[in-house]
């Protein structure tokens, strides 16, 4: 076929019995990377707001780490939407001609106003910071150091009050910011679920519970990737101390013992909304079931033959129950946390793989089955955005603006 | 706090000069463009309706061929804004079902997917015509974050190939499964009815092309036009009626097999 005739999805779409003819898998994998990312984003937000609204001090180490992540995700959950546009150069139109009645309309409103209170919250907790730096940098003669010494300038917004009273406004409006911020980041994800909850037309995605699992997933997700990420920033630390100082040093035992009562708290909260996730799920697969609507033979056929290693081995299996145990099984350590948080990563993803192309796995004749290739090796622009190295520079992104975010905002310091 | 005169001829000053930069992303439209954007479009009194007679089709794929050059979806892309699909319903009540290229060669081989059905196993077989059903209540209009894709004063939902962003949701949207990525212009695509043509008094180029008289289109709010009639005075009926879209194409002769 000469290129200009590209028929999108046709390069990854096989058919098997009777399908329409112009029925691909349309959403591919930047789709299932859009609620995966968006999820990350929210669960981070709540898992620091947890600290910051609740006063749950068990998780102040973590609260300020995952704020920041939570920053670095966010340009993050535009991207996949980006990369499978078929005209990606007018996206920006989402913004600026809305059309209220679509689901995804709202994404340019919530998305903005996410991001607005994500940023200013930011601002009232490192202010203090950014104002101690200014004056610390003041001796640094370095080029480096008085670039450093600007940045912190603009960043503080000339507001440089470290009274008492002032450092007290900034907790209150952390406090509030992050209460708004909870209901936000829950709307931000639960909309992505009723993206799909809404579509009448697709037998599997339509649920009106849809957008609350999509929330206890995100949440789940969100936790487990904080905990990981913070997990491999501690083991570093923890190795260059031991480089440094040797392996029974004081500091390498304290940074141990952080680590691990860190862990150990938020494992918690992660298995409570785990737990709820899986009960949602649940209740909808036996709802499905025990009213059998005209749609149930194909999801049936879908699910317990076309899709069964991928929804019951896969996700349930491998992505909830294991990780489920491992982390109640008692003596928690970091090693076996690191295996089932990446299996929780794995879990959810898994499910939105199963959401969004298992929703695609059947036609809507109800006569015929769609099976996915992922591309692999791209040989054009469109295989590369819609294939496996689309998805995995989407998943990358964030860690590479940490890196550099991390170095203005530094999250992960003991002292704070 | 204090507020001298000056200061605050400034200060709005600087507001108004501030506000101004985003308000630039906007631009004034024309009477003409602001009263095709508020006014209902298409032919007043006109609810344009179609009808399908099974009966008489025979899959001879013509109507898809005709389709396919008038509206300049290419030929040899496996998409297609109308196509034929044929059912074999054997003695033990399983229906086979096929639509090669959407039928647009017509249904020559008796196999389907390449399995031979003995004919003393068939029971019955016809052929059934699709097309964009112009819903009453279209979902893909509803799910367009752009407002691309909308509905005309006279029933037609057409897509804005210069404003579609190609995000799929209306794609995702259908329960016919109509809609399909042009393959040269890379937004959504459907049948429009011939909207360029059904607006200037002429029939569809599928209705035109159908030598047995199995297609028609006509207004439905014009009680003299033999397509208002016959959904009047016969037994019509119409795809997927659950998902509460309204179709406005009609089928005569639709059997329970149907998808």
């Amino acid at each position: 076929m000469t290129p200009e005739l590209f028929v999108h999805g046709l390069e990854w779409t096989e058919k098997s019995l009777y399908v329409y003819p112009n029925e691909f898998i349309y959403w591919s994998i930047q789709i299932v990377m859009y609620p995966y990312m968006t999820g990350l984003v929210a669960g981070a937000f709540v898992l620091s707001s947890l600290y910051h609204v609740f006063g749950q001090q068990d998780l102040k180490d973590m609260a300020r780490f995952s704020l920041v992540f939570s920053l670095c995700l966010l340009p993050v959950a535009m991207m996949p939407l980006q990369f499978h546009l078929q005209q990606p150069l007018r996206g920006i139109e989402v913004m600026f001609t809305p059309h209220f009645t679509s689901a995804i309309a709202a994404f340019g409103i919530v998305f903005s106003t996410y991001a607005v209170i994500v940023m200013s919250e930011i601002w009232f907790v490192y202010r203090t910071y950014f104002v101690e730096q200014i004056g610390e940098l003041k001796n640094d003669t370095s080029a480096a150091g008085s670039i450093k010494r600007w940045i912190y300038i603009i960043l503080a917004l000339g507001a440089s009050d470290l009274s008492d009273k002032a450092v007290a406004k900034d907790k209150k409006a952390v406090k509030i910011l992050a209460g708004i911020g909870i209901p936000v980041a829950g709307f931000l994800h639960g909309y992505a679920g009723f993206i799909f909850g809404s579509v009448k037309a697709n037998a599997l995605w339509m649920s009106p519970l849809m957008p609350v699992i999509f929330i206890m997933s995100a949440v789940v997700s969100g936790i487990a990737l904080c905990m990981l990420t913070y997990i491999i920033i501690m083991e570093w630390k923890k190795f260059q101390a031991v480089l440094a100082r040797g392996k029974g040093d004081e500091t390498v035992l304290l940074l141990r013992g952080v680590e691990m009562d860190v862990m150990t708290k938020t494992a918690r909260y992660l298995i409570m909304f785990l737990v709820a996730a899986i009960s949602l799920e649940m209740l909808d697969l036996i709802f499905r079931g025990y009213t059998a609507m005209k749609s149930w033979d194909i999801l049936r056929s879908v699910m317990f033959h076309e899709d069964f290693v991928k929804i019951f081995v896969l996700q349930y299996g491998l992505g909830n129950l294991v990780p489920f145990i491992m982390l109640l099984i008692p003596g928690l350590t970091i090693r076996r946390t690191v295996i089932a948080l990446c299996l929780v990563l794995f879990g959810v993803f898994m499910m939105r793989w199963n959401v969004v192309i298992g929703g695609q796995a059947f036609s809507l004749s109800f006569a015929g089955f769609m099976h996915y290739h992922l591309p692999i090796i791209p040989h054009n622009l469109e295989t590369f955005k819609e294939g496996l190295f689309g998805a995995l520079t989407v998943a990358a992104t964030p860690f590479v603006l940490f890196w550099g975010i991390n170095k203005l905002l530094p999250s992960l310091d003991l002292k704070h | 706090m204090s507020c001298s005169r000056r200061k605050f001829l400034k200060s709005t000053l600087k507001g108004t000069l501030a506000a101004s930069v985003p308000l630039s992303a906007f631009r004034f439209l024309s009477p003409a463009e602001s009263r095709a954007a508020t006014e209902s479009t298409g032919t007043p009194g006109t609810r344009w309706g179609f009808i399908v007679d099974t009966n008489k089709c025979v899959g001879c794929g013509f109507c898809v061929k005709a389709c396919k050059k008038e509206n300049e979806v290419p030929y040899d892309a496996p998409v297609t804004r109308t196509w034929v699909e044929r059912y074999v319903v054997t003695r033990d009540g399983k229906d086979y079902i096929d639509s090669p290229m959407g039928g647009r060669d017509g249904f020559t081989d008796p196999k389907i997917r390449g399995e031979e059905i003995p004919p003393e196993e068939i029971t019955k077989a016809f052929f059934v015509p699709k097309l964009c059903n112009q819903c009453e209540n279209p979902p893909c209009v509803q799910v367009c974050p752009v407002g691309a894709t909308y509905q005309t004063g006279d029933g037609v939902v057409l897509v804005d190939r210069s404003w579609c962003i190609g995000c799929g949701y209306c794609i995702m949207a259908c329960p016919y499964g109509v809609r399909f990525f042009h393959p040269v212009y890379r937004v959504a695509e459907k049948c429009t009815f011939c909207y360029h043509r059904i607006s200037k008094g002429m029939k569809t180029a599928c209705v035109d092309a159908c030598p047995f008289g199995a297609r028609q289109i006509g207004n439905l709010l014009d009680p003299e036009d033999p397509v208002a009639q016959i959904v009047q005075t016969q037994r019509v009926a119409v795809l997927k009626d659950e998902y509460g879209t309204k179709p406005q194409v009609f089928y005569i002769g639709l059997d329970k097999n149907v998808r």
